[in-house]
């Protein structure tokens, strides 16, 4: 392995982190209020699709991520209707969701921008660019340690913005009357109930802040990390989210951690088309089924264990 | 007269057909433990799911010390200082005591501060109320007793001076009662007000102060403790009724056929739900099992018949110990015959059709067909030939099992049961929900088995049903086995021991 | 009649109406949105595939793919299982298509005649599809029924690991050296000849499309789901403890033994896409082939009531609706063929996540007749 590349790799691993931070905090809060989210991917890439077009559109990359997390949000009460007030199937609404979201970004965009589902490349001044903060040129261009100044100083405002996220959700969660309820709800909501509180707007609260936190991710594919919106460019990463949530346990810090380790094993098989480990050749395809693999192993039970809350994807009904 | 603590007046609801609370009127005394005792269906937890905001009454009116109140949800009767243990905890198991106390009471955005007061006000009420509980320790990890006493905290620190308990003492160790009952009347002694429900005399005579017995949805009879005694309650409790006339002759018992020996169960808590009960059941007997439900009597029917293993014990049936079989199908095999006590959830499958359903647990037999095939027109003659034998209405076998009454649902499944010529025929609950001709041609069958020379274990909950049928009747408990009688056994007598009262034991 | 219970013919019959209608009103709106005339693109959609006989059978060969996906989810549904893993499990059973084909069928065919030859490799590549398809399925039913992890979860994990183990597979393994292209040599060996190969050795002319007697296959599936589901004591016992899981139990069916036995026949059906696709269609193991089928599958399920009758009708249907979406966007450049998706993605909002919205008010009419 060739260690030059290492800070390339580690500057990587951010960027492919924080989708996955985002999105996996969507999902926690979602799950911890007990409705099952299989539609991050969706919300994530209606979120792209939408930050991206409005962007380019407006010429601002502020208005992209608002009228992105307002889809988003849409995505996610059209779920939460189903999941709180009809009890449905919550899984089949997630499938739906990431189906109507794929079919209308490529449909919409096609008509809008004739480009075949994708839009039109974005000027610098239409997305998210690394913050340009007072002696950051004499940082990242320092002799020898500069290339690993950039892995942490060279980011725009929505990385930031997903690193502080995770404290602030963890703290919401464990230290606030909201919090509280909220993981209360997803574990007993008899309980909440017979407490006198709402579990119907405990969990609608949860899936718009799910909303937000997808729009949220999705604008950062479109308008930070690239500079356009193609077609399924989520490309899985909602379910790569997930993958990491349960790999953390439905907890906000383990999913950091798991979030940049999968951040991690992408940004490892973007650089290198596989690795030579001890004289073998590890194929590219190693590093992006690890992930799913580890999971596999992990929710049988064979190392450690993942409970998800208890009542993650009831349909709560008052009768007994 | 001081005021009451609580009236209730007129208190009218139904569900659908079933009338749950008929014109109740009742009327709790200021710093008293008022008990309310009565059977299974007799309105008593609905009663108290209206008190506390779960359900609303369709008539009759509510008043907390002497003001009409309505309550229109939980956080209302909370608001008007009432708190309520359910016989299911609301505990969020994964949380402290603490972050459960303070569940709905948070007052403010941070719980921060919420927690700090009320772990002052835990330690407070333990010293005060002998509840004592680390307030640190998850849920999940304290006994039933203790998470029972978390429960109580909740609800005094929501500031209740009612409190509801129902059926407190179904899930604790003797010890662990008489420690709530000391806590109960700690509780009264400070000013408070307690309402406890439940089908045990013992507790009522021991605890409380008053006491309201309710029957079939109406308060019968209130009195105080101390003028009453259990042979009174018993009766009030069961009320005289009209034996059910079924004609039979005396029984001719033959071999033991199935013998149950010490048998355990317990449930995950480890609490024994089935505890050290042994009886034997002869060819050509009834042996009935009374007890108001919840006393074990479902998780021994599972035992017997394979759909669980018992913790120890034996069960020998036809001479072979079958204790050991979790496997329903090869006690079938056996000849062991069950209708369960609940017919939507096991008996039958309510989506299937009548046919479908007609063979649920015979899918397997020789005549239904060849290797994995299953021979439909078999299917439909046997079923057919099942529900013209045993006149079911309409004896259509592709009409969904949902859309057929209780009764005709029950007929489906005895005739199945009978139809596979068994030589036991475990039977619970056979007329549960169930109309009153059907009810007579039920009893008929089962002692036209009985009179074939095969064996029947019967449990009910109906009194009636038990004494008229059964050759030997057996009484459990709180999971034991409190006494055998025979089929000339008194209600009061009866009435008795199903509250727990043994004169064996006193 | 109990309340909420509708008669037979509106359940299976005017609900998934409704729900269709509903869905095109809904895309008609997102074509609206764009500027063009909602009519005129669903009458396009609709009308135009059925126009040609080269439609028709471009509809017939979708429709064959959407019949083995939707018997897939179809049979997990019944045992009241969840496999959204169609997708890899079709997409994994390549391996068992291509495999025979390329490895014992040039043996057989230098040994014995071709018409004897070529019929034992396509057989052994069924067996294989369905085989490998199978073990697929099986695997998340035995993690669910063994240890605990649930099948929704694990077929969506095995859907992006198979993603992976096929991009190696065909690139490193399947993949001819010095070939250009990540795809196997031509499956010869195993070859099904399309509606318009087979016109021409019987001497008629039919239009070119990928249609292939692998239809036969999937319509024999269909009727053999048919046939375990309602003919056969397995199938009674996969229904009783899909129907109710304790009534299954005190019939003495073992649930753990149904779920995986259910998962490895659901899995294996999925895989027989892969043998219709590689050997009928593609005649070489290519990547991603099964282009979202597998999803496809769930919305057939659902709309064709997990029956396999309805399936077959569904997939008709879905098949239409795909032929259309391609036709619309030849015909219209502004509305592209993804609005199938949008389609798809509406049917399984209504006629799975938000099945009950309608049932309601439906029962209350009915009520009211009655």
């Amino acid at each position: 392995m060739d260690f030059s590349i290492l800070p390339e790799i580690l500057s990587s691993t951010i960027r492919m982190s924080v989708p996955l931070i985002l999105a996996c905090l969507a999902g926690l809060w979602s799950e911890r209020s007990g409705v099952v989210d299989i539609g991050l991917e969706g919300k994530m890439l209606a979120g792209a699709f939408v930050a991206a077009s409005a962007a380019a559109t407006f010429h601002s990359p502020w208005i992209g991520l608002a009228l992105a997390i307002a889809v988003s949000i849409a995505f996610s009460l059209i779920h939460g209707y189903a999941a709180i007030n009809q009890r449905g199937n919550q899984v089949v609404s997630g499938v739906a969701i990431n189906m109507l979201a794929a079919g209308l970004a490529v449909v919409i965009g096609h008509s809008w921008f004739k480009q075949g589902g994708r839009t039109p490349q974005l000027d610098d001044a239409s997305r998210f660019l690394a913050i340009d903060f007072p002696g950051k040129d004499a940082l990242v261009n320092m002799e020898g340690l500069g290339p690993y100044m950039r892995i942490l100083f060279d980011h725009s405002i929505l990385t930031y913005a997903a690193l502080a996220l995770v404290p602030l959700s963890a703290w919401t969660l464990a230290k606030t009357r909201f919090g509280l309820r909220l993981r209360a709800v997803g574990e007993n909501p008899q309980a909440v109930d017979t407490a006198g509180i709402s579990v119907a707007k405990l969990r609608y609260q949860a899936v718009i802040i799910a909303g937000v936190l997808c729009g949220i991710a999705g604008a950062y594919l479109s308008t930070a990390l690239q500079t356009s919106f193609v077609r399924d460019m989520s490309g899985g990463r909602g379910f790569l989210a997930l993958t990491a949530l349960i790999f953390a346990n439905w907890r906000a810090w383990p999913a950091l951690w798991a979030c940049l380790l999968f951040g991690f094993l992408q940004a490892v098989a973007n650089f290198m088309q596989g690795a030579h480990f001890m004289g073998i050749d590890i194929p590219v395809q190693v590093f992006n089924s690890l992930p799913y693999v580890m999971t596999i192993v992990l929710l049988a039970g064979f190392i450690g264990k993942s409970v998800p809350p208890k009542a993650d994807g009831v349909p709560y009904t008052k009768d007994r | 007269m001081t005021t009451p603590a609580i009236e209730l007046i007129g208190i009218d609801k139904r569900f659908g057909a079933v009338h749950a609370n008929i014109d109740v009127n009742l009327t709790i005394a200021q710093g008293s433990i008022h008990g309310i005792i009565g059977e299974n269906g007799a309105g008593k937890s609905t009663l108290m799911s209206i008190l506390f905001g779960f359900y609303h009454a369709d008539k009759g009116e509510i008043k907390v010390k002497g003001q009409p109140v309505r309550i229109k949800s939980s956080t209302d009767a909370i608001s008007h200082g009432i708190g309520m243990v359910h016989q299911h905890f609301m505990l969020v198991e994964p949380f402290t005591v603490l972050e459960n106390v303070i569940l709905g009471a948070e007052g403010g955005a941070l719980i921060g501060p919420a927690l700090a007061k009320a772990r002052a006000s835990l330690k407070h009420l333990s010293d005060e109320y002998e509840l004592d509980v680390d307030p640190d320790a998850l849920i999940a990890d304290l006994p039933v007793g203790l998470q029972q006493r978390v429960e109580i905290l909740k609800a005094l620190y929501k500031g209740a001076e009612v409190l509801i308990l129902d059926e407190p003492t179904g899930v604790l160790t003797p010890a662990e009662a008489d420690h709530l009952f000391r806590i109960l009347k700690t509780l009264r002694d400070e000013g408070k007000t307690v309402i406890l429900i439940t089908h045990k005399l013992r507790e009522i005579m021991a605890i409380t102060d008053q006491v309201s017995v309710m029957r079939r949805g109406e308060v019968v009879a209130n009195f105080a403790t101390k003028d009453t005694n259990v042979e009174q309650l018993a009766e009030a409790m069961v009320g005289r009724r009209v034996l059910l006339r079924v004609d039979k002759t005396p029984a001719k018992p033959g071999d033991v056929l199935l013998d149950v020996r010490n048998v355990t169960w317990r449930d995950k808590n480890k609490v024994a739900r089935v505890d050290n009960v042994s009886f034997t059941v002869r060819k050509g007997e009834i042996v009935g099992i009374a007890g108001v439900s919840g006393n074990g009597q479902s998780e021994l029917l599972d035992v017997i018949t394979g759909i669980t293993k018992a913790a120890s014990g034996e069960v020998f049936f036809k001479g072979e110990d079958v204790a050991a079989i979790d496997d329903a199908g090869e006690l079938r095999r056996r000849g062991m015959a069950h209708v369960p006590e609940d017919r939507h959830h096991r008996g039958l499958i309510t989506s299937f059709s009548a046919a479908e359903s007609a063979i649920l647990g015979y899918q397997y037999a020789p005549d239904l067909g060849k290797g994995f095939r299953l021979d439909r027109d078999a299917v439909i003659k046997r079923v057919r030939r099942e529900m013209e034998e045993f006149d079911v209405r309409p004896p259509d076998p592709f009409l969904k099992s949902a859309k057929f009454s209780g009764g005709n649902q029950q007929k489906i499944i005895l005739a199945r049961e009978i139809g596979s010529n068994p030589d036991l025929l475990v039977i619970g609950q056979p007329t549960r929900g169930v109309d009153i001709g059907a009810i007579e041609f039920i009893h008929r069958r089962i002692i036209a088995l009985r009179d074939a020379g095969k064996a029947i274990l019967l449990v009910s909950v109906e009194l009636d049903e038990i004494r008229s049928l059964s050759d030997r009747i057996l009484v459990m408990f709180a999971g034991r086995v409190m006494g055998e009688r025979g089929p000339d056994a008194t209600e009061g007598d009866l009435g008795l021991l199903m509250a727990g009262v043994s004169k064996e034991a006193a | 009649m109990q309340r909420g219970e509708l008669p037979t013919w509106v359940d299976v019959g005017l609900i998934p109406l409704i729900n269709l209608t509903i869905a095109f009103i809904v895309a008609g709106l997102v074509v609206l949105i764009i500027g063009e005339n909602p009519f005129q693109a669903i009458w396009i959609l609709l009308s135009t595939p059925l126009s040609s006989l080269s439609g028709w059978f471009n509809i017939i060969y979708y429709a064959t793919n959407f019949i083995f996906t939707g018997l897939c989810v179809a049979v997990a549904f019944h045992a009241g299982l969840f496999n959204i893993g169609g997708e890899g499990q079709a997409y994994i059973g390549g391996l068992g298509a291509a495999t025979p084909g390329l490895l014992i069928g040039g043996v057989l065919a230098s040994a014995l005649p071709f018409w004897v030859s070529q019929p034992i490799t396509l057989l052994l590549c069924l067996i294989a599809s369905f085989a490998i398809g199978a073990l697929w399925g099986w695997f998340p039913g035995y993690l669910q029924a063994k240890r605990g992890s649930h099948i929704v979860i694990t077929t969506i994990m095995l859907n992006y690991i198979t993603s992976s183990v096929m991009v190696y597979m065909i690139n490193m393994v399947f993949r001819p050296v010095g070939k250009m292209a990540v795809e196997s040599r031509a499956i010869d060996d195993a070859y099904i000849m399309n509606a318009r190969e087979i016109g021409r050795v019987i001497g008629l002319k039919l239009p070119a499309s990928p249609l292939n007697p692998g239809l036969f296959v999937a319509l024999a599936a269909a009727w053999g789901v048919w046939y375990l589901l309602w003919r056969t004591k397995l199938g009674y016992e996969i229904r009783a403890v899909g129907a109710n899981m304790d009534a299954s139990i005190y019939a003495g069916i073992n649930p753990s033994r149904i779920i995986m036995i259910t998962m490895a026949i659901s899995g294996g059906l999925a895989g027989l896409m892969a043998f219709h696709e590689v050997l009928g269609a593609q005649h070489r193991l290519v990547l991603e082939y099964v282009q979202g089928a597998g999803f496809v599958g769930i919305a057939v399920a659902l709309m064709g009531r997990s029956h396999p009758l309805g399936i077959v009708l569904a997939a008709l249907l879905f098949g239409l609706l795909y032929q259309g979406g391609t036709e619309l966007s030849f015909a219209n450049q502004n509305i592209n063929r993804d609005m199938v998706v949008v389609i798809q993605g509406l049917v399984i909002l209504f006629m799975g996540a938000l099945e009950q919205t309608f049932r309601p008010y439906l029962a209350a009419v009915f009520a009211k007749v009655e």
